[in-house]
This record gives structure tokens, sequence and C-alpha cells, in this order.
């Protein structure tokens, strides 16, 4: 069947609506002429100016928490010269490590609009599994772990067919699981037991580093993955007949990658120990981190569940209605939550050296507020895994800095407290500024 | 603009009944619409025209009545029984995910894939391939966020949706209940070019110069009832009121 197509604009369109007219096709086609765009058209300077009237329009990002982080990194230099030491920045990065990979989880749980406020001590009572099953039943590290993983997805599966499955909001489940998980560890651990990590593979992720050459290499990965993913881009959209943005982006891209990375690890190589004994390398902490965040901003970006989470959390009627398992997506989120939160808790365990029945209580509010911080919106559908690690970037500045100046530490609680509200504003107006489009007709 | 007598209808629904508890909402309604046409089904708030809208779509199964497409007898139980057989509804609340973009919300729920990752290039290029064949111009950009974009464009990106998975029947409900008339006419234009590739399209709607703009046969259902199946060329605004309110029969045969 052929298709007439009519060519009338929407301009003529006005002028002609006698309302009795009956819509008709006319043959004349023009057809060619329209093209529609894909924003990846135009110059590298079209392409910037594409951007920042995104972010005018509301679509901003992380880029009030890297502001936030520059602010802050410069204020605490300035007030105390020791922030900018190799061996405060080392610091820094140990201290970040579990908030960011807790911060991670929840990111998950949060692009669908829901919460889990037991990761925490999902991750504390994932850690007590571990150091009980090594010490006192000695088990293999390595069995031990993968129990203590199948334990956190287990809580992950459990949190999801409550939510998903039964209905149950997310707030009340996981604040039930909070104080039910609470007493699970108090169960395993005992009242103030304190289980010591003794698996040194274990305690060298946070406190140990790798030799300065494995710290370049790593460099060259991640530079050539970076520049490898791009290029992988590229061809398959010039397969696909499409336009590609200017290469120079993706050289640009690279570029900014190589460099601030390269800053990084130079720095982590210099000796920055205070006693004869030398400390340099890039902690194990930050290459497992990078891994993780790779992994799960391909799963987001790239793959079908991950289309499929950022749909349910934009809008989950519409997401049922296109097919979608709905049930089965959340499920899956708060198994993610879960198992990234066991991660942070050996993470946790790694750094402190040990476990005991309080661990991970306090850190999954300040994991909410790094995740909020770093831009990802509270409403869901909105955010990146590397949201999180900025924000977590911004929270752990604030306590290496304050804990600098010596401050008491309800300072700390109080500084945190407010640039989570900030975070949060910013990420209420700014919806409703990207909503705005709603109103225009 | 007769049906020629041996055309099979792409949907012919007959003594189709459905009920919430005590409440008989759709009371053995007959529905038939053909490839190529825009058949209008209208009635008042509450004649049940959602309801049997649903049941096509697979998402509130009929009780009982028989569902013929292209003739053979089907059954529709679940969104996914409707959507194998082609039968697309672009709905009153329009359901689209004003987080992602036109690509993204295009291609929900069948997204192309190869090699286990998202095909983008591809996507994208169907994407802008299916809005040109519609002539749609208002559209700039196909990775401009949906939340960016006018009720009238929302609406399109629902329609080419439903285009873009080769549907052999569109349901539109209300299309044009929240626009303004510029818009109105676009996405009129619209239905009407989509009918013409030779997909069968049933609209509702409660705005009867639009019904008389775009429709090939009008339905009217009053009160769970079909109480008029009309070619639009042989009735008049006035007679479709009537059947609307029951004030009037209708004296062909109603299917
Ligand atoms: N899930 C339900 N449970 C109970 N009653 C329902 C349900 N869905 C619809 N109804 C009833 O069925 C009748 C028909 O509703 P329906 O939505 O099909 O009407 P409609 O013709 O689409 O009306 P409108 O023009 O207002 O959209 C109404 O009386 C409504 O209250
Ligand atoms: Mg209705």
């Amino acid at each position: 069947m052929t298709t007439p197509i009519d060519t009338s604009s929407p301009a003529e369109a006005d002028k002609a609506p006698n309302s009795a007219s009956r819509i008709t096709t006319t043959a004349t086609s023009n057809l060619a002429v329209t093209i529609i765009g894909t924003g990846q058209e135009g110059s590298v300077r079209d392409q910037f100016a594409g951007y920042f009237s995104r972010v005018r329009g509301g679509d901003m990002g992380a880029l009030p928490a890297l502001g936030g982080f520059l602010v802050l990194s410069i204020l605490f230099a300035n007030l105390n010269p020791y922030f900018l030491t190799t061996l405060n920045m080392a610091n820094l990065f140990q201290q970040a490590g579990t908030l960011m990979m807790l911060s991670m989880a929840l990111v998950f749980v949060i692009l669908i609009a829901e919460i889990d406020l037991s990761a925490g001590v999902t991750s504390g009572v994932a850690a007590g599994v571990f150091v009980l099953l090594v010490n006192t039943y000695k088990f293999e590290w390595v069995a031990a772990l993968v129990i203590s993983f199948v334990v956190g997805v287990s809580i992950g599966s459990l949190i999801g067919f409550f939510v998903a499955k039964i209905g149950v909001p997310s707030f009340v489940v996981t604040l039930g699981l909070f104080l039910g998980l609470q007493g699970l560890q108090l169960v395993l651990l005992g009242e103030g037991g304190l289980y010591r990590v003794e698996t040194p593979q274990i305690l060298s992720i946070m406190n140990d580093s790798m030799e300065p050459w494995a710290g370049w290499l790593m460099l060259v990965i991640v530079v050539v993955v970076a520049f490898g993913m791009g290029m992988w881009d590229r061809v398959r959209r010039t397969k696909a007949g499409v336009t590609n943005r200017p290469m120079a982006l993706l050289w640009i891209r690279v570029g900014a990658i190589a460099v601030g990375l390269g800053v990084v690890v130079y720095l982590l190589n210099l000796n920055r120990s205070v006693s004869v004994k030398a400390i340099m390398g890039v902690p194990y902490v930050i290459p497992i981190s990078l891994v993780i965040l790779f992994i799960g901003t391909f799963i987001l970006d790239r793959t079908r569940f991950g289309r499929h989470l950022y749909a349910v959390g934009g809008n989950p009627e519409a997401a049922r209605r296109a097919g979608i398992k709905v049930t089965q997506v959340r499920i899956l989120a708060f198994m993610a939550c879960s198992f990234l939160a066991v991660v942070s808790g050996i993470f946790d365990a790694s750094r402190i050296g040990s476990v005991d029945s309080g661990s991970g209580k306090t850190l999954v509010l300040s994991g909410v507020a790094a995740a909020v911080v770093g831009g990802v919106s509270l409403f869901g559908g909105r955010g990146r895994l590397s949201n999180a690690v900025i924000g977590a970037f911004v929270i752990a500045v604030i306590d290496n800095g304050l804990g600098l100046l010596g401050l008491p530490s309800g300072v700390n609680y109080l500084v945190t407290g407010g640039v989570l509200v900030l975070a949060a504003t910013v990420d209420a107006i700014s919806r409703k500024r990207a909503g705005g489009g709603q109103l225009r007709t | 603009m007769a049906i020629p007598a041996d055309q099979v209808p792409v949907i012919e629904l007959s003594g189709v009944t459905k009920s919430f508890g005590p409440v008989d909402v759709l009371k053995g309604v007959s529905l038939t619409a053909y490839a190529g046409k825009v058949t209008a089904l209208v009635g008042d708030n509450g004649a049940g025209k959602s309801t049997l809208i649903k049941g096509l779509a697979g998402v509130q199964p009929y009780d009982n009545g028989v569902v013929k497409f292209n003739g053979e007898v089907v059954t529709l139980h679940s969104p996914r029984d409707a959507s194998s057989l082609g039968i697309e509804v672009v709905y009153q609340d329009l359901a689209l995910c004003e987080n992602l973009d036109i690509v993204q919300n295009m291609f929900l729920g069948r997204e192309e894939m190869g090699l286990g990752t998202l095909e983008e290039g591809v996507m994208e290029r169907e994407a802008a391939e299916t809005l040109q064949s519609l002539s749609v111009r208002t559209v700039k950009s196909v990775r401009q966020k949906v939340s960016s974009l006018s009720g009238g464009q929302r609406q399109t990106v629902a329609i080419a949706r439903s285009v873009l998975k080769k549907a052999k029947l569109v349901i539109l409900d209300e299309p044009t209940a929240a626009l303004g008339v510029a818009q109105t006419e676009q996405v009129l234009h619209l239905v009407r070019r989509l009918a013409d590739s030779g997909v069968a399209v049933i609209i509702i709607s409660h705005n009867l110069v639009d019904v008389f703009q775009v429709a090939d046969y009008i339905s009217v259902l009053y009160l769970g009832q079909m109480v008029a199946n009309v070619e639009t060329a042989d009735t008049n605004n006035s007679d479709i009121i009537g059947y609307i309110t029951g004030s009037k029969t209708f004296e062909g045969a109603t299917a």
C-alpha cells in the first residue's frame, strides 16, 4: 500500500482549520527536506553550546557537586597546609572508598525512586558473616567472601520481594530490616563482640598500595578502555548510518581522563611517608573501585536492564505498558544494591581492621547524602554511578577537612546535613525546571 | 469509501461483555475496524469506551465474547498477546517516560540489541525515519528528553511509537483532549497518515468536530451497548449526538 504524505506544515494547518473540512491527504511530497537531528551534529563548538543550554535547562548532573568539591578543597587547603599533602590525599581516597561504594549501591534503588535504609547494616552483616566464618569456623577466605555476598544478595532479594511483589513501601521494609539486621549482627557477633580481620588480602584493599609501575599500568588501561569504548560507539553508529560527534570531543574526553588520573597516579606514586619506611603507590581500593564503577556504568548505560531501570524510575506505568517486567526489574535493583553494599562492608572491615556488632549502622544516610549531593535525583530516573562517586568525595572532603581543622564532630554533622538539604533542594528545583516543558504547549 | 464486501476487518468484536462486580459495563458489544480506515468510538462519559479498549489491549480481559483478528478468533489475556498481534494503544495518559529521550521511549521494551548491548545508532536512525515518514516536523532532535516536549509533541511520539512497532491496529484514547487548536490539527493529520499507511485506527474522542474531520466510520457506545455503526459520510452531527445521548435510535444494522 502506498503512503500519500500530507505535507501541509503546522503553520498552514493553523490557517485552514475550517472545522467542517475533512482531513485529506495530498501527494505533494517534499519529504527529503525534513531532516530530524540526533543532537550529535555540528562542530565541537555547537556541541558545547548544546551542552551549556542543557545545563541551563536544569540538567546539571554532577556540576554543582564538582564545583562544591573544588571550593571545599581550596578552602581547606588554605585553612590547613596538611590538607594538600599526598599522605592526606591517599587518606581521602581510603576514607571515601567505603562511602563511595555504599553510595553507588544506593544509586540502583534511588534510580527507581525507592530507598534502602538497611544497606549500611547489610554491609555490616555481610562483613560479620565473613569474619565469623574465617575466624571461628576456619573457612577459606574466598569461600567466606562468596558466602557473605550470597547473604547480602539474599537480603536484597527479600527487600525486593516485599517491595515489588507485595507492595510494602521500601522505606518501611528497609527501616524494619535496619532494626532487624542490627539484631542479627548482635546474635552473630555477640554483645560488644569484636572480630579482627585476619585475612591479609582483605586488609590490603585499604591499607596497601600497588607498585608504582602498576599504577601507571592502571592509567594506561583506563585510557585505552575509555578510548576503545568511544571508538566502538563511533564504529557502531557509523554502521547504523547516523552522525557521530566530532572526533575532537573524544580526544578531549580521553585527554581529560589521562591528565586527571595521571596527576592522581603521579602524586600517589610519590613517597608520602612521614617516617623512614617509604609508602608509595596507588592504594588497591582505587583500581577495585574503578572496575566496579566501569561494570556498573556499563550495565546502566548499555544494557536492556539498565534502560528498563531508568524507565521504571521515570514512569513505572509506562514501563509496564511497554512490556517491561517491572517487578523483576525492581527486585534486581534491590539485589544490585545489596551486592554493592557487601563490597562496601568489606572495604569498611579492611579499613578498620575489625568488625563488630555495630558495623555499618551509621553510614547509610551519608550514602544517600553522597548520591543526592552528586546529582542523583531522589524522584527516580535520573543519575549515574559517577554522580555517587563525586558526591562521596564531597562528603569525604568535608569529613576530612573539618577533621584536620580539629572542629568538634558536631560541626561535621551540621555541615554534612546542610549540604544534603542544599543538594536535595537543587534536585527539586532543577526537576521543576526540566519539567517546565510540560506547561509549554 | 465504502468497504468492499469481501474485505476482512482487522478486528471484529462480537457479543463482548465485561462487568466489575455487579456493574455490567459492557453488555454484548460489537465493533469492527478495517485496514486503512479510521473508526471513531464515541459515547458519553462512563459509556464504557475505555473499558472496551482495555480489553483489546489485553490489560483488562473481557468476560465473554468473540474477538476476531483478521478473521481468526484470538484471545487477549495480556498486553503481550495484544502486541504480538500488532495491536497498539496510545493511552489517554500517554505513558511515556519523561526522563528518557524520544528514541528511548519509542523503543522502550523492544530495544535493538547487538552483542548484548543497546544498538543506539540503529534505534536513533529508525526513530528519525519513522518520524519523518509521518512528516513530523515539530521535533528538532530525536535525542530530546520527553520532559522538554509539548503535549502535541508527546502525542506524536506516542503515535510514532506504535508505527515503529509495525502495528496493524492502533487505538488512540482521546489523543486530542489536552491539545490546543494547532496541535490538535497536527495530531489529526498524523492519525490520517497513519490510516493511509494501511493501519486500522480506532480513535476515541469526545470532540465531534475532530471525529467528523478524521473518521471514516463512527461507532456509538451508549451505556455499554453499541447503538450505532455508521459511515461518516452518511450521517451528521445531530444524529450522532442523538445516539450518544440516547434520544435517537439507529435504524441501520449495528454490525
Ligand atoms: N476497574 C473498574 N472497577 C469498577 N468500575 C469500573 C472500572 N473501570 C471502569 N469502571 C466503570 O465502568 C464504566 C465505564 O467506564 P469507562 O472508563 O470505560 O468509560 P469511558 O466511556 O471511557 O468514559 P470517559 O469518556 O469518561 O473516559 C464507568 O461507570 C466506570 O465507573
Ligand atoms: Mg475513557
